[in-house]
């Protein structure tokens, strides 16, 4: 009896730990689009900021966005997916391996800000690419690169080895057997893992706040080497610039609403994806 | 032809293995560059432990202890809310949840982690720093209490995916030993699985706290960032990651305050490498 009774009471603080913060979780969702969708309007989303960023629009930080995640995708991808099919596919198992591996494990623990720092010494000092889109896009695609590598790798690593095997003994090359056996199987997990990296880089503020952002443009960027607006910079220039902390700070509401609503957007497109595979595979 | 092709096609692969590496070394030879040269100015020890961080006074102050007990504090709070609480998430996930319940806390723990920082900072702002401060009745709500309630937000996610991992690897034979003695579940849980995970859970919690020293944005706008010697949770306090990303902007380049920052990157680069060695070699040790 007394057993079942501390069961009872532990299960019941599980319970209760979970629920705070699923609740929480919700509350905050909650509390972004009841406060946000009151600014969201057509002239937010397609108009540039006027009179001091107390009215008008939000566009250019949404298009800045747009472009910064997907150049830092577009350089991260190829590159952080042909890494993992070296470590998984044609690496010889051992010392050197393990410490790639390491590396990659570390690169991906460095704080963002410390990216940007690296960003702003090579990119925009060493090769002179000032302080632009290009420098954001290649800061970003850094920092997504260790995330791509692992999570290729975890998918490439689920692929069963029978699989190479059996291609390999038809008489496939190496090559052949990952361009048409290992890639296209493993191709949900790789999928999955893309996408939750464009959700972490389109919120991602610290490594672009030297590289690449601007707190007010007029006009969309005209070039790789421009300047840009962001979104989450945008929020943050709200929040802790300008001379109209209450107009800013409804601005910031919508802004905030924009961004969560596109990456947990994306993010839901994930787990959905994941969870498919998950069922197919058993 | 073909073999040609091939040939290319696995060397460009290799450089790509090899491009990720490199990357992690230029960025460490990078940041020593830059970094280095304030101990020019200071030497490491005063920088380590001097307590008064005014780099644009002349000269320069540049003593970074204050900065370092502020992450380490702000830390600190994180971790006692995130690290009880993820951990009971994560048994609660792994053990206790019917499989149709499991997926969707899944899903809510992983959106969780899909907020960005920014708009946890902000929520912060206008949410919990007025609470903290007409609760405490302080002058102002900016204090390391607020930004450890919303760093342990951002810890949550990693505790709980990492733990939930430790405890699914515990092999079934354990769990069903246990109960089979006649065990409750709850018992099982307390004295076998969470000791036999034990060490792939301290992982979850490093690896958390990792992910909370690194943080930048949210800290930055709900800590108060006052450069000063902390003495409570009520206080202002400013982290090393908010002193580069405030203050990055205005250093002039080359100056000391510009080289006192990249050392902060270098102090920082160090503690995240630590923790993810130990972390792996906990992880590793499991297996």
């Amino acid at each position: 009896m007394k057993k079942d009774f501390s069961q009872t009471i532990g299960f019941f603080f599980l319970f209760c730990c979970i629920l705070v913060t699923i609740l929480l979780l919700f509350i905050i969702i909650y509390f972004v689009f009841v406060r946000g969708v009151k600014v969201i309007s057509w002239e937010f989303l397609t108009q540039a900021p006027r009179a001091g960023m107390t009215a008008g629009g939000v566009a250019p930080a949404i298009v800045g966005t747009m472009y910064l995640t997907l150049g830092a995708i577009m350089f991260a991808l190829p590159l952080g997916i042909a890494a993992a099919i070296y470590l998984c596919e044609y690496s010889p198992k051992g010392f050197a391996v393990n410490i790639i591996r390491m590396s990659i494990n570390n690169l991906a623990g460095v704080p963002s800000v410390v990216f940007g720092l690296f960003g702003l010494t090579v990119f925009v000092k060493f090769f002179g690419f000032g302080v632009s889109m290009l420098s954001g896009c290649l800061t970003l695609g850094i920092l997504v690169l260790p995330l791509i590598i692992s999570a290729a790798q975890e998918a490439l690593l689920a692929v069963p080895q029978s699989m190479r095997e059996a291609s390999l003994a038809l008489g496939a090359t190496h090559w052949q057997t990952i361009k048409k056996i290992v890639l296209p199987t493993s191709l949900p997990g790789i999928l999955t893992g893309v996408i939750l990296s464009i959700g972490r880089v389109a919120g991602e503020t610290a490594p672009i706040l030297f590289t690449a952002a601007a707190f007010y443009l007029r006009g969309y960027p005209k070039s790789i080497f421009s300047e840009v607006m962001a979104l989450p910079y945008h929020i943050y220039a709200l929040m802790t610039e300008g001379a109209h902390p209450q107009q800013q700070t409804a601005i910031a509401y919508g802004c905030a609403l924009i961004l969560l609503f596109l990456v947990l957007l994306v993010s839901t497109v994930a787990i959905f994806i994941r969870q498919k595979q998950r069922s197919y595979y058993g | 032809m073909r073999k040609f092709k091939e040939y290319i096609i696995e060397k460009l692969i290799l450089a790509s293995g090899l491009a990720s590496i490199f990357f992690v070394i230029v960025i460490f030879l990078f940041l020593l560059k830059e970094g280095l040269a304030v101990f020019k100015i200071v030497t490491p020890a005063n920088f380590l432990f001097g307590k008064n961080w005014y780099p644009i006074s002349e000269p320069p102050q540049l003593g970074i202890f204050p900065l370092i007990l502020g992450s380490l504090l702000v830390t600190l709070g994180a971790a006692i809310i995130s690290v009880p609480i993820g951990i009971a998430c994560a048994v609660y996930i792994a053990e206790v949840a019917p499989v149709r319940t499991k997926e969707i806390l899944k899903a809510s723990i992983e959106l969780l982690a899909a907020i960005p920082s920014v708009v946890l900072g902000f929520i912060g702002m206008v949410t919990l720093v007025p609470w903290v401060k007409s609760i405490f009745k302080l002058p102002t709500g900016l204090t390391a209490l607020s930004g450890s309630i919303m760093l342990a937000f951002m810890a949550m996610p990693t505790i709980v995916s990492i733990a939930e991992d430790a405890l699914y690897s515990v092999p079934r034979s354990h769990k069903e030993g246990a109960l089979a003695l006649g065990a409750t579940h709850w018992q099982t849980i307390y004295r076998v699985l969470l000791p036999a995970a034990s060490s792939g859970i301290l992982a979850a919690v490093m690896l958390g706290i990792g992910r909370v020293i690194g943080e930048t944005m949210a800290v930055m706008m709900i800590t108060g960032n006052a450069a000063l010697m902390p003495h409570s949770f009520l206080q202002p306090v400013r982290t090393l990651t908010a002193t580069i990303a405030a203050e990055m902007g205005e250093a002039v380049v080359g100056s000391e305050h510009y080289f006192a920052l990249f050392a902060i990157g270098i102090v920082l680069f160090v503690i995240s490498f630590a923790i993810n060695i130990t972390a792996d070699l906990f992880l590793h040790r499991k297996r």
